[in-house]
C-alpha cells in the first residue's frame, strides 16, 4: 500500500490558534510542507475542500495566519452512513522572521492545495563579496 | 459476539446496518495494523452512495477508479514536491507515495452509471445501485 505515507490522521487544532471562537466549526490543522529555496520561502498545506475564494491569508506584524473556509453541501436525502474523516475548517499559524519581503508574498490554491510564496527580502540574500586582487 | 447488536425491531433488513457492522468488526480485528488511506466518508441516497475522499495536490489523471460487483478500488499516486541542490525542507508533514483502497458497499453497482467528479482536491464517486440488485415488489393477485 502507500509508501512513504506517515500520518494521515486528519488533526483537529487542540487549542484555539486565536482564543476564543464565536463560531461553533471543527478547525483543522493542515498538515504542511516548508521548502527553502535560494530566493524564496515556500510553504504547502494541503486543504481539501478550499479554493481561492475561501481561504484567508493575513500578516500581522510579523504572524501569517492561512484559514480555509470549508462548505461541503449535499442534497437532502443524502445522509452520511459512514465517516473516517471530520469536516471543517482549516488554521494554521506561523511566526516569519525578518528576512521576508513582505510586499511581495503571494499565494496560489489549485485543487486543494494552498501554495504561499514568501520572497526573500534582498537585504538577506546570500551577497557574494568580490575580493579584489591588488 | 454478533448477536447483541440485532435488535428484532429493526427493520426485516438494513444492508448499511450491516455494513456498519462488518466495518466495526474490521476495525477492532485490524486496530494495530497499517492504517487505510486514504480516508473515506459514504453518504447514502435511495439507491445510491456517494464515497467522499480528500486527496488533494492529485493529478486526476493519475487516479484510477474501478467498480466490480459490489467493490470499488480507488488508485492513486502523489508525487512529492521536487527540490533542487541547495534547497532544503524545512518541514515536511504532507503525504506523498502511492495508495490504493478497496471498499465493499452493502449493494452491487450501477457500474455503467458511476460517476466521479474531483473538486477542490476532494474526490467523489456516485455509485447507483444495480437495477437487478433492487428489491422488486411482487403483487399478488386475487382470484
Amino acid at each position: 500500500m502507500a509508501t512513504a505515507i506517515k500520518d494521515v490522521q486528519k488533526k483537529e487544532t487542540s487549542i484555539p490558534e486565536r482564543g476564543e471562537r464565536t463560531r461553533q466549526r471543527r478547525i483543522y490543522t493542515p498538515s504542511v510542507d516548508i521548502i527553502e529555496k535560494k530566493d524564496e520561502i515556500i510553504v504547502i498545506a494541503d486543504m481539501p475542500g478550499v479554493d481561492e475564494k475561501s481561504v484567508d491569508i493575513t500578516l500581522e506584524k510579523n504572524v501569517l495566519t492561512i484559514y480555509g473556509k470549508v462548505e461541503i453541501d449535499f442534497a437532502e436525502n443524502y445522509k452520511l452512513r459512514y465517516s473516517e474523516f471530520g469536516i471543517g475548517d482549516y488554521e494554521r499559524v506561523f511566526t516569519l522572521s525578518d528576512e521576508v519581503d513582505r510586499e511581495h508574498i503571494h499565494a496560489t490554491v489549485k485543487n486543494g492545495v494552498l501554495k504561499i510564496i514568501l520572497p526573500k527580502a534582498e537585504s538577506v540574500k546570500t551577497k557574494k563579496i568580490p575580493i579584489k586582487a591588488e | 459476539m454478533v448477536w447483541y447488536e440485532i435488535d428484532p425491531f429493526a427493520r426485516f433488513f438494513d444492508s448499511w446496518r450491516e455494513f456498519d457492522r462488518i466495518k466495526k468488526l474490521m476495525r477492532d480485528i485490524s486496530s494495530t495494523s497499517e492504517k487505510e488511506f486514504p480516508l473515506i466518508n459514504i453518504w447514502a441516497g435511495n439507491d445510491i452512495a456517494v464515497v467522499m475522499t480528500e486527496i488533494p495536490g492529485v493529478d486526476y489523471k493519475d487516479v484510477d477508479i474501478s467498480v466490480l460487483n459490489n467493490t470499488l478500488t480507488i488508485r492513486g499516486a502523489r508525487q512529492p514536491e521536487k527540490i533542487e541542490e541547495g534547497e532544503s525542507y524545512h518541514r515536511r508533514e504532507r503525504w506523498h507515495g502511492q495508495f490504493a483502497r478497496t471498499i465493499e458497499l452493502p449493494f452491487n453497482i450501477e457500474s455503467e452509471k458511476v460517476e466521479a467528479r474531483f473538486i477542490k482536491g476532494v474526490l467523489y464517486i456516485s455509485l447507483p445501485r444495480a437495477e437487478a440488485d433492487k428489491p422488486k415488489k411482487v403483487s399478488i393477485k386475487s382470484e
